[in-house]
């Protein structure tokens, strides 16, 4: 299934234009993934393990903290969509999953959870990939315009 | 337990993502976020058969994590879904035949093993 994709054309501008738009994306989908994962978490250790009845689940969604989870993730999904009407899927999964370093660090902050040098240096390995991927365009099928 | 979550969350983000990205790269780039035209394209996206498949998968994903983190540590239930990552890349490659260069290859094993060492 090759998704059918228009080649678009962009000036050096638009590509600056475009490179902006998508850093911009790029934070609010991690900082909702990050946020919303947090809440989601919180609720559901409070509710503690619902069974394996699908309406239990369902119910559990009424829960303050799950239902703020659920809000940040909607807004995930927004961006995420929004995100990879322009940008290549494996240059977003990539750019993205800085959210896995700020998630290790917001426990270390606000859980108060040790991180020790094997999570120091996956911290490191993550922020190097994420660099070397952020570096370079985020679609392959834009093209400089012909001029 | 546990590990059956984890198979079902990798499986359906998996595919749930991939039939997004199709799905959106379908619909082309986004780039009017007036309210109107924002409108518009929501209801044009909601149409699309493959985001109509991506909602279902990430539903699945969604209540399977939902699960996952009610009966395991956060530290283990978040990273354990970068599992995604390589079967997501060699799908982006096969099925929307996108040009994974060396950078990117090289940037999604960095970051698989950062998040092994991670969790």
């Amino acid at each position: 299934m090759p998704a059918t994709s228009a080649i678009q054309f962009h000036t050096p501008r638009d590509n600056e234009a475009l490179k902006a738009k998508t850093r911009l994306f790029a934070v609010i989908v991690v900082l909702t993934n990050v946020a919303g994962n947090a809440a989601l978490t919180k609720g559901m250790q409070q509710i503690g393990d619902p069974g394996n009845s699908p309406l239990s689940l369902v119910r559990a969604l009424f829960h303050p903290w799950v239902a703020a989870g659920v809000a940040l993730l909607i807004g995930w999904t927004a961006s995420h969509m929004a995100l990879l009407s322009w940008a290549d899927l494996s240059y977003v999964l990539p750019v993205t999953s800085i959210a896995y370093v700020l998630t290790a660090l917001a426990g270390r902050l606000f859980l108060n959870e040790t991180v020790s040098l094997k999570r120091w240096a996956g911290i490191l390995l993550v922020t190097a990939g994420v660099t070397l991927v952020g570096l370079a365009s985020p679609a392959s099928t834009v093209k400089e315009s012909p001029r | 337990m546990i590990w059956l979550l984890v198979a079902i969350q990798v499986v359906s983000q998996t595919i749930g993502e991939v039939f997004r990205a199709a799905g959106m790269r379908q619909h082309g780039e986004i780039r009017d976020f007036r309210p109107g035209a924002l409108g518009r394209a929501v209801g044009a996206i909601a149409r699309n058969k493959w985001i109509i498949g991506s909602f279902c998968a990430m539903a699945v994903a969604f209540f399977s994590f939902m699960k996952l983190v009610a009966i395991a540590p956060v530290s283990f239930a978040v990273p354990v879904s970068a599992a995604t990552l390589i079967p997501e890349t060699i799908l982006a490659r096969v099925m929307l035949r996108e040009r994974v260069d060396w950078r990117r290859w090289t940037g999604i094993s960095l970051i698989a093993a950062g998040v092994y060492f991670i969790a």
